[in-house]
């Protein structure tokens, strides 16, 4: 095993279609128009010296290393900044060249503190590579002249060191922080030699400034200035494995850089499709959480749940849950237990999970917590074009011209597509966002939000319409779109039902809170502008009328031919790091892999030839179907694979008391979560870095997950799932997941040509990969629709059942942050709690004053389900009657407040409206002070007897 | 009505109340089709129960759909395949 090297040509690749032809050092080298000189003599494998380029961003032309001489032209021009031209020849190496780079180097190296063997860049510095590289072997100057050699280093971000002394002053750095994270946090202070690398203001340290901890500058930095924490302890690695990161559908690709079986630190690879070299701080950083105190590694039982846990080997564990099961169901019946796969594991370990139940199980008692985020995308996508995904790859964005954003957060919760987003933004694309929340991409450095329609909750489908309004009474429609790829009853019937007075700017702005003005202006903006992209997210699905807004902004795109190319689309930003896949491989109840209805009898016959049992034909029930079950007696055994259902879902009385009524519930997680405080059985899981598979991101992208190390827990999930199905009397053999993806593509027509060796081949596919499309599918529906014609459905406007009123006239809206991811359950334990330890209240100052409540004060926030208690932060990005909160913290709970409402077709969770009110508080709520009391109890572990 | 009844007469008279405008010359079969596709046998079997019962609550259209469910018998032990 080798380290994985990634070649830096120096300058960013230039997408010209035009080519030049040159000369450089003897060999003729043809290369697009544009290209610098460096790149072009990287692509002839000759590495002109350099310090201050790198190829993530511009060149910049500072050090002076990297002159070259051309023929014809006077001096010595730097070949990173300049450009190729037809005919040039040019000279890398030249006695001039020789004597002008080691004069620079030597300045740079008298100012460097020599202490080259103990430093941790030793073996990866370019600044020690360079001076071998000119030959640099003394230094005239000496040392002794003032230098830099004293500055202090900034210690503050938990996961990276500033140490100055040892600054270049290059600027890679600051640029990376500009150009590819678009921060706009590092700054070169002051001039000439006292220059220096700051983050903020001079007051600021990194963890004080505007810094979001990406590693950008880390990643650029060619000197151990910006170093991994990491890796000062550790040293450098000597092996690395591609791998895909396990926290958002985002699914960047990293090089997991290993000594042994130790992970040194997690570097984003250049060639990962999604993110392009790019990371955020948790992919980069938050992988602590692996080797936490708190992890679980033995499984463990208990008869009831008051009972402390009782460590078991995994025998003992996997028959306890296999006869617990089988007695369930031979008392209440077949349908009685059922299952729950996880967007956090990987598609095969989906894939089983599902089988599991309904080969093992007998029934189609299956869900995954998509159910509670994206089953309305599913379900919407699929009415309107007959896909249930979105329609781009991600590089779509560099060529769009308006982008729409609705209820999505991409900065917080997408954060390296953020970033992809916001560089085309600075670049001039236009910019439409529709959140109750001023979220951070409104008005952001060099960005500025041409349209934020800061509506009440609960009212997209309203707004949704009234844009269609706007375009179709404005005559803004793609008539020519409509005419060759869409059903045109079915668009004549909603042209005229948008555009009813109902649905007019001037009735919707003053229900919903906006301005109609501000509404005919985004419409007309997103029709005229040239392509338009549509971003969305929970704050779309989450709702009573989650899939009929889906369905709105499938017709929007549809009505204005935003669809079929690169630029356009609709695209749902998926929360975890495999939604999308959970939702593929057939986790819904009603369906098997690849979106067939669990009642086609074509379908379910080869399922039940390779997998050689009946399979049920009617569908199961969906989460909060079964949560409603065991409160009725009729469901009474669940095994949930990495899944935290009591902490994410919704109405957290109504599911306690659900799991309370559980007979067996058995839970496989890496910690013990919420859920495990009723569970009986408790199964150790694996991380994203002790097993192999696959995740698929939200642009339908299948990336390898790769093992870099031995399961602590001893066992990989996949291979837990398939000794439960064996104890279960159903044999699933498999040596490998390769051999599941291998039995998927032979099941789903979409996925029939992906396999592993395909895979580490092209690195990744996208979905649709088959016969038609041997590598993939980048954009859907060119040409036409998936369905045949595109299918314009009616989104009439209904109110959701839950209103504000004189008890509760606030509306709570919820979210989460860029540090922090779902439950919280892995970045809670990392070093990420420095950013946010807990869960506040956001208030306008309005409503604030009105409760007297000041800023940091505890505030009890009541619903008609639940209450719990939070400090309050005053904040105009929320309008006059919305509050806002996140979901990271046991300690709060923000669900004991959510309903039950939810999604009239999929019944996923009306999360994001609930009628609430705020006022002033002591402190905790009493369960919260119980809580801690309460989770110590059902988490006591009893120590193990000797002879066991 | 019981509180389970309650939540399943919501939710049906939520998807009713998507089909009615749909151009669809029937949507109590579209409705009827969704609860059959969606809804797990023992959801159903419990809004029929609630139907014959009365079916307090239910929207018109949603009443019709309910009405041409197929009765669906809740398995006891195994497969019968
Ligand atoms: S870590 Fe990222 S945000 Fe912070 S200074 Fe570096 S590039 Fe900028
Ligand atoms: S910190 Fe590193 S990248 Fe930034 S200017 Fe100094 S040497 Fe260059
Ligand atoms: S953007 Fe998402 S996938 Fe990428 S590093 Fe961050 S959390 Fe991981
Ligand atoms: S690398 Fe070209 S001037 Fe620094």
């Amino acid at each position: 095993m080798s380290l994985v090297h990634e070649i830096d040509y120096g300058t960013p690749v230039s997408k010209s279609a035009e080519t030049v032809k040159l000369t450089i050092d003897g060999n003729e080298v043809v290369v697009p128009a544009g290209t610098s000189i460096m790149r072009a003599a990287m692509d002839a494998g000759i590495q002109v010296p350099k310090l201050c380029a790198t190829d993530s961003v511009d060149a910049f032309g500072s050090c002076r290393l990297c002159l070259v001489e051309i023929a014809g032209r006077p001096g010595t021009p730097a070949s990173c900044t300049t450009p190729v031209a037809a005919g040039m020849v040019v000279s890398t190496q030249t006695e001039r060249l020789k004597q002008v780079r080691k004069g620079v180097m030597e300045l740079y190296i008298s100012d460097h503190p020599l202490d080259c063997l103990t430093c941790a860049a030793n073996g990866d510095c370019e600044l020690q590579d360079m001076a071998g590289a000119v030959g640099l072997r003394d230094v005239r100057y000496g040392y002794a002249g003032e230098n830099h050699l004293k500055l202090e280093k900034d210690e503050s971000n938990p996961y990276f060191t500033f140490d100055a002394s040892k600054c270049i002053v290059c600027s890679r750095c600051v640029r990376a922080c500009e150009e590819v994270q678009g921060t706009f946090a590092l700054t070169i202070q002051g001039r000439g030699f006292d220059s220096k690398v700051s983050a903020g203001m001079l007051s600021d340290n990194f963890l004080s400034s505007e810094c979001v901890s990406c590693g950008a500058c880390v990643q650029a930095c060619p000197t151990a200035t910006l170093s991994e924490k990491s890796l000062i302890d550790i040293g450098q690695p000597e092996h690395s494995v591609v791998t895909t990161c396990a926290y958002c559908g985002v699914g960047c690709s990293f090089k997991a850089e290993m000594r042994g079986e130790e992970l040194v630190r997690m570097v984003p690879y250049k060639e990962g499709k999604a993110n392009h070299g790019h990371s955020c701080v948790k992919g980069r950083f938050a992988w602590g959480y692996a080797n936490h105190k708190e992890r679980i590694l033995n499984p463990m039982i208990r008869e009831s749940i008051d009972q402390p846990w009782r460590e078991v080997s995994w025998e003992v564990a996997i028959d306890r849950v296999a006869s617990e099961f089988k007695r369930l169901q031979s008392k209440h019946g077949r349908l009685a237990i059922g299952g729950i796969t996880s967007s956090r594991c990987t598609n095969e370990e989906t894939y089983l999970v599902q089988k599991l139940v309904r080969g093992g199980f007998g029934n189609n008692n299956v869900d995954t917590c998509a159910r509670v985020c994206h089953s309305p995308t599913g379900y919407g996508l699929r009415a309107t074009f007959g896909t249930s995904a979105g329609t781009q790859d991600f590089d779509s964005v560099d060529q769009s011209d308006v982008i729409l954003i609705i209820g999505a957060n991409p900065t917080d919760a997408h954060p390296v597509f953020a970033s992809r987003m916001k560089k085309r933004l600075r670049a001039g694309a236009k910019l439409i966002v529709i959140d109750p929340r001023r979220t951070d991409i409104v008005r952001m450095p060099h960005i500025e939000a041409q349209y934020h329609l800061p509506l009440r909750p609960g009212t997209n489908a309203a707004i949704l319409n009234a844009l269609a309004h706007t375009i179709v009474t404005e005559g803004l429609v793609d008539e020519a779109f409509v005419r060759d790829f869409c059903d045109l009853d079915a668009f004549e019937h909603w042209a005229t039902f948008v555009s009813e007075p109902q649905n007019s700017p001037e009735t919707v702005g003053p229900m919903a809170g906006v301005s109609s003005e501000a509404i005919r202006g985004a419409a007309r903006l997103y029709a005229t502008g040239g392509n338009g992209a549509i971003y969305y997210g929970l704050g779309v699905t989450e709702h009573s009328q989650g899939t009929t807004a889906v369905m709105a902004l499938a017709n929007l795109a549809m009505a204005t031919g935003n669809l079929g190319r690169q630029g356009v689309g609709v695209n749902p930003l998926r929360g975890q790091n495999n939604v999308q896949g959970a939702c593929d491989m057939g986790s819904f109840p009603h369906e098997l892999t690849g979106y067939r209805h669990i009642s086609d009898d074509a379908t379910r016959t080869m399922f039940e030839k390779l997998w050689g049992v009946p399979l049920d034909n009617e569908p199961g029930l969906r989460i909060p179907n079964m949560f409603d079950a065991a409160i009725d007696g009729t469901f009474r055994g669940i095994y949930v694979q990495g899944e935290d259902i009591l902490q994410s879902d919704p109405n957290t009385v109504h599911v306690k008391k659900a799991l309370a009524a559980m007979e067996c519930v058995v839970v496989q997680d890496l910690f013990l979560n919420e859920t495990a405080n009723y569970a009986h059985v408790f199964l150790p899981g694996s991380t994203f870095l002790e097993k192999d598979g696959t995740f698929t991101n939200a642009e339908r992208r299948i990336n390898r997950v790769r093992k870099v190390m031995t399961p602590k827990n001893g066992m990989a999930d996949w291979e837990i799932t398939l000794a439960i199905a064996k104890a279960m009397g159903f044999e699933m053999p498999y040596n490998h997941p390769s051999e599941i993806m291998d039995e998927i593509a032979a099941l789903t027509p979409t996925f029939a040509g992906v396999s592993y060796d395909l895979l580490d081949k092209e690195g990744s596919v996208q979905w649709p990969c088959n016969e038609k499309a041997p590598t993939g599918t980048p954009i859907m529906h060119i040409g036409g629709f998936a369905r045949g014609k595109g299918n314009f459905m009616i989104t009439e406007y209904v109110a959701t059942d839950e209103k504000v009123g004189p008890r509760f006239p606030l509306l709570l809206t919820t979210g989460r942050i860029l540090s922090q991811y779902n439950v919280g359950a892995q970045t809670r334990r990392t070093e990420n709690v420095v950013w946010h330890d807990e869960d506040v209240l956001e208030i306008h100052p309005h409503d604030a004053e009105e409760r007297g409540v000041r800023d940091g004060d505890w505030v009890k926030l009541d619903s008609r389900a639940g209450g719990t208690a939070l400090h309050a932060r005053i904040t105009d990005r929320v309008a006059p009657g919305v509050v806002y909160t996140t979901f990271h913290h046991p300690e709060t709970q923000a669900n004991v407040v959510t309903t039950e409402f939810s999604d009239w077709a999929t019944n996923c969770p009306e999360y994001k409206v609930t009628a609430v009110q705020v006022s002033p508080s002591n402190g905790p709520s009493e369960w919260q002070k119980d809580y801690v009391e309460q989770a110590r109890q059902s988490r006591r572990i009893a120590t193990k007897v000797a002879a066991e | 009505m019981s509180a389970s009844a309650e939540k399943l007469v919501t939710m049906a008279n939520q998807i009713g109340r998507f089909f009615v405008p749909q151009r669809d010359a029937d949507p109590a079969a579209a409705i009827a089709d969704h609860l059959e596709k969606f809804w797990d046998p023992r959801m159903r079997a419990a809004i029929v129960a609630h139907l014959a019962a009365g079916g307090a609550g239910l929207d018109g259209p949603v009443r019709e759909a309910v009405g041409r469910l197929k009765t669906v018998k809740i398995p006891e032990k195994g497969l019968s395949a």
